[in-house]
């Protein structure tokens, strides 16, 4: 029983992954960098959440929208000012600009709230279910962050395929060149992937917060990097493979935290990674690509 | 072509050397803060990874972000050889010597152990892995309990206890989270810069020799060096040998300035190489004058900045955003051409 | 005798037959031209030849050795050197350095030697400073020497590559595709170098070429090439008067 418990917790936290890690590979694949600081618009979105619904008292529904509003203002404009005028030159300049952006976020939040950990409340009202004769407990976060990620995931994969912007994305993603010579605005588009993966780091960051309570400048480095290492896990530039890496290393995780050692548990995600690159060096669901000569 | 004398490599030596002697004459006048005195290992310490680092990632062109696992490796082995041996080696000066020996092959060991399955990869991917490895490091050293009895070295990865050590002669040296306690405090300002000349003249002599030139025929186009028969595993694993190897060396100077080494996110982390890389890409890719400048101003700077409390990386971030738009975006770079040439006109395309 | 000897090449990808069953058989200082439409598979050709490509099936002899399948470092010990279609130097190295790059196998010393400069540093680098530099005089590159090589106007990186081919001291080298992107005035100048360096170095070289000028200026024989097939072979005058051939180039 403790197994599938275990279980249910993996797949918690592996759709937070998921959900993060899909907006890493979004960027990824179309504006082909490193967004470093993805992690802290995560970290943002909580805290305006908590400010709003903690310390304003607001309808939490009001609240989650005020955050993903916040968060796809916050990475539109981390995108027009820091990464645009250097997204064509160099993909290492953009990381080190990247770098400074997570920086200034996290310095931003230590200013406005200081150090101290905020306990953040849940936003999920809703119970939770008792199986197998109060065995099993399974918690409401847990249910719907499980559900938020696999709704996500649908709409995503639909918007992709089917809208006009979705497609624009697509060709962009496959080529940049082509694409704005076909009449696409390309830049339009980077900064619409931008708006749809900060929205979902802020949904992110309400669903790990209602989960893990604790709330400090530097919550979402760490998640944040976890998803990045999910993202080239399951082929980074695919939704599916995100989706496939999150669940894969959340559970990964846990399960390692409960049967191997609780302090080894990011070695042996970061462990897992590196077998699977070492196999299959451009992840599970990523495309292989070869160099013309 | 007349060869200059003062070119690039010996003004690096003279800005090194100029710089210890000034330090020098304030520490002797009493006119430097306890602070300051406090960074200036640390900072030979920066300056000797960013060298390093930049020739993972300048001269060999591949993007590492796993650094500081490499530094940690260094750390670790260097302060518990000290250790270990003690006072059985009464000159601390010779110990130290051959701490920094030990640290530097282990951390070599390291590289060649990462380097063979990691430099297989390409691009982010190479980059990821690096920082996989690089973590894994600082979490194993975590769990690390290696302690010393009259039956010899005793290793565990679970607690103190399971060491099952000899109650009498029991030494715990490694104690996981708590780290390295008790390491003689060898190093000084004065070997730090030493270790600074010696990494400088290591780098850039590869980079003038044969091997060095093989290395950045790799990083400038993998298939025509391949084509000119040179050696692409070899040299890519050489380069990143090498580079580990100095930030191993970096790690036992920075250990032996402390009092007690742990293994934290901030000083061996992804956070830590990052920094590193900041270093870097500031200084100049392949330009290890600009690494060993950029090491110490941006280590300065927030100390700098201090006056300003907590704004100071505040501050910090947004130099270093804007120093990235300001020298790498083509519109500053038009405005610097049309504007500024003067500042740049005499410089020839030449590279010396 | 011959230098090089292939015989029934051939390599497939997924389902296409790209290369099938080329022959050649190319003498010591020859100056052989290997021509096609687009896509008829002359650089596989050169890919198989330097061991960029495994070959299905074929055979490879370089002056006497077996070098099918062979790595594309050890064919280059063994003595094939190349220039690539789109350009590929060192661009951030000098062009000296470029060179130098290329004597990598003529003159050996340890990492250790270069890296605390025992004797054998100076007195191999002053070996390789003035072989790299008489390399670059027949190219009359020596001028540019401390420049960066992708400052170099193009006809001289052309050139430059060349250069850096030359330096690994091959029996045979191959040029793909030489005046590519040239005007009259280079492509007759690098004419001339060519016929240059099979003189003075006694070097055979096999070139992919699209200008007919070239082919028909230089090329002793030529073998031309159409959907991976060999379509004709011989002495340049009469492979060039084959209706096939003028078929081929010109279509029906």
């Amino acid at each position: 029983m403790s197994l599938i418990s275990y279980l249910i917790n993996g797949l918690s936290l592996g759709a937070v992954y998921a959900i993060i890690a899909l907006g890493y590979t979004m960027v990824y694949g179309i504006a082909k960098m490193l967004n470093f600081a993805h992690g802290d618009v995560i970290m943002v979105g909580a805290y305006v959440v908590f400010t709003a619904v903690s310390g304003m008292g607001m309808n939490p529904y009001l609240g989650i929208l005020i955050g993903v509003i916040a968060c796809t203002v916050t990475g539109v404009l981390i995108e027009t000012i820091a990464y645009r005028p250097l997204l064509e030159v160099s993909k290492l300049a953009v990381l080190i600009t990247a770098i400074g952006v997570s920086y200034f976020l996290q310095n931003v939040a230590l200013l406005i709230f200081g150090a101290d950990t905020k306990s953040f409340t849940s936003v999920v009202t809703f119970k939770g279910l008792s199986l197998a004769e109060g065995r099993l407990t399974v918690r409401g976060e847990t249910i719907v962050t499980i559900a938020a990620c696999i709704l996500i995931v649908v709409v995503l994969s639909l918007f992709i395929k089917f809208t006009k912007p979705g497609k624009a994305m697509l060709a962009v993603s496959e080529d940049a060149g082509a694409a704005q010579l076909m009449g696409i605005n390309t830049n339009g588009t980077i900064a619409l992937t931008f708006a749809i993966g900060s929205a979902l780091a802020a949904i992110a960051g309400v669903l790990l917060c209602s989960s893990y309570p604790a709330l400090t400048p530097y919550t979402g480095s760490m998640p944040g990097i976890k998803a990045f290492v999910a993202a080239v896990f399951g082929g980074i530039g695919s939704i599916p493979g995100a989706f496939i890496g999150g669940l894969l290393l959340g559970i990964i995780e846990i399960l390692g935290k409960a049967y191997i050692s609780s302090q080894m548990a990011d070695a042996i995600v970061f462990g897992v990674l590196i077998v699977v690159l070492l196999v299959k060096p451009t992840g599970l669901l990523g495309k292989e690509i070869q160099e013309k000569v | 072509m007349a060869k200059k004398i003062f070119n690039k490599d010996t003004s690096t030596f003279f800005i090194v050397i100029i710089a210890y002697l000034a330090v020098e004459l304030l520490l002797k006048t009493g006119n430097l803060s306890s602070l300051m005195t406090g960074l200036l290992v640390p900072l030979c310490v920066y300056v000797i990874l960013a060298i390093s680092l930049n020739i993972t990632v300048g001269i060999l062109g591949e993007l590492s972000l796993g650094h500081a696992g490499f530094m940690c490796v260094g750390a670790f082995s260097g302060a518990f050889f000290s250790r270990l041996v003690g006072d059985s080696i009464a000159f601390g000066g010779l110990r130290f010597f051959l701490a920094i020996l030990i640290g530097a092959l282990t951390a070599a060991v390291f590289g060649v152990i990462i380097g063979i399955p990691v430099l297989r990869l390409k691009g982010d991917y190479l980059a990821i892995v690096t920082l996989a490895f690089g973590e894994i490091i600082k979490n194993i050293m975590n769990v690390l309990y290696v302690g010393k009895d009259v039956n010899g070295i005793h290793i565990s990865f679970k607690d103190t206890t399971s060491l099952g050590l000899d109650p009498d002669t029991a030494d715990v040296i490694i104690k996981g989270a708590q780290g390295i306690t008790g390491t003689p405090k060898d190093s000084n300002f004065t070997i730090g810069v030493i270790l600074v000349i010696i990494t400088l003249i290591v780098t850039l002599n590869l980079i003038h020799s044969r091997t060095g030139r093989a290395i950045m025929a790799i990083r400038d186009n993998r298939i025509a060096a391949e084509s000119i028969g040179i050696n692409i595993t070899k040299y890519k694993l050489l380069a990143f040998t090498i580079s580990a190897a100095f930030a191993g060396v970096a790690g036992v100077l920075y250990a032996h300035n402390l009092a007690s080494l742990t293994a934290l996110p901030k000083n061996f982390g992804y956070n830590m190489s990052i920094m590193i890389l900041v270093f870097v890409v500031l200084g100049g890719m392949g330009n290890i004058r600009g690494s060993v400048i950029a090491a110490v101003v941006l280590t300065l700077l927030p100390e700098l900045l201090r006056g300003l409390n907590e704004y100071r990386m505040l501050i910090y971030s947004l130099v270093l955003i804007a120093v990235m738009l300001l020298s790498w975006s083509p519109a500053a770079k038009t405005f610097r051409e049309r504007y500024l040439g003067f500042l740049t006109k005499n410089r020839k395309k030449e590279v010396s | 005798m011959a230098l090089l000897e292939v015989t029934g090449l051939g390599i497939s990808f997924g389902g296409l037959r790209a290369v099938d069953d080329f022959n050649v058989i190319i003498k010591q200082g020859q100056l052989y031209g290997l021509i096609g439409p687009n896509g008829a598979g002359k650089t596989t050709i050169f890919n198989l030849l330097t061991g960029v490509y495994k070959p299905t099936n074929g055979k490879i002899i370089l002056d006497g050795e077996n070098i099918t399948g062979k790595k594309t470092v050890d064919i280059s010990k063994a003595g094939i050197a190349r220039t690539f279609q789109n350009i590929r130097l060192f661009t951030d190295l000098t062009v000296l350095d470029n060179v130098k790059a290329g004597l990598h196998n003529e003159y050996k010393y340890s990492t250790l030697t270069g890296i605390f400069r025992l004797p054998g540093y100076f007195s191999n680098e002053k070996a390789m400073n003035e072989k790299a530099m008489e390399i670059l005089k027949v190219f009359d590159l020596d001028n540019e020497a401390s420049l960066k090589a992708s400052n170099l106007p193009y006809g001289k990186q052309r050139k430059l590559e060349i250069a850096r081919a030359l330096a690994t001291n091959p029996k045979l080298l191959l040029l793909d595709e030489p005046a590519a992107g040239m005007n009259p005035n280079e492509t007759a100048e690098l004419m001339e170098t060519i016929r240059f360096v099979r003189d003075k170095f006694n070097m055979t070289i096999l070139l992919i070429e699209h200008d007919m000028k070239l082919v028909s200026g230089i090329c002793e024989k030529l073998t031309v090439l159409n959907f991976g097939q060999v379509l004709a072979q011989g002495e340049t005058s009469e492979v060039l008067k084959d209706p096939k051939v003028i078929t081929a180039y010109l279509g029906e």
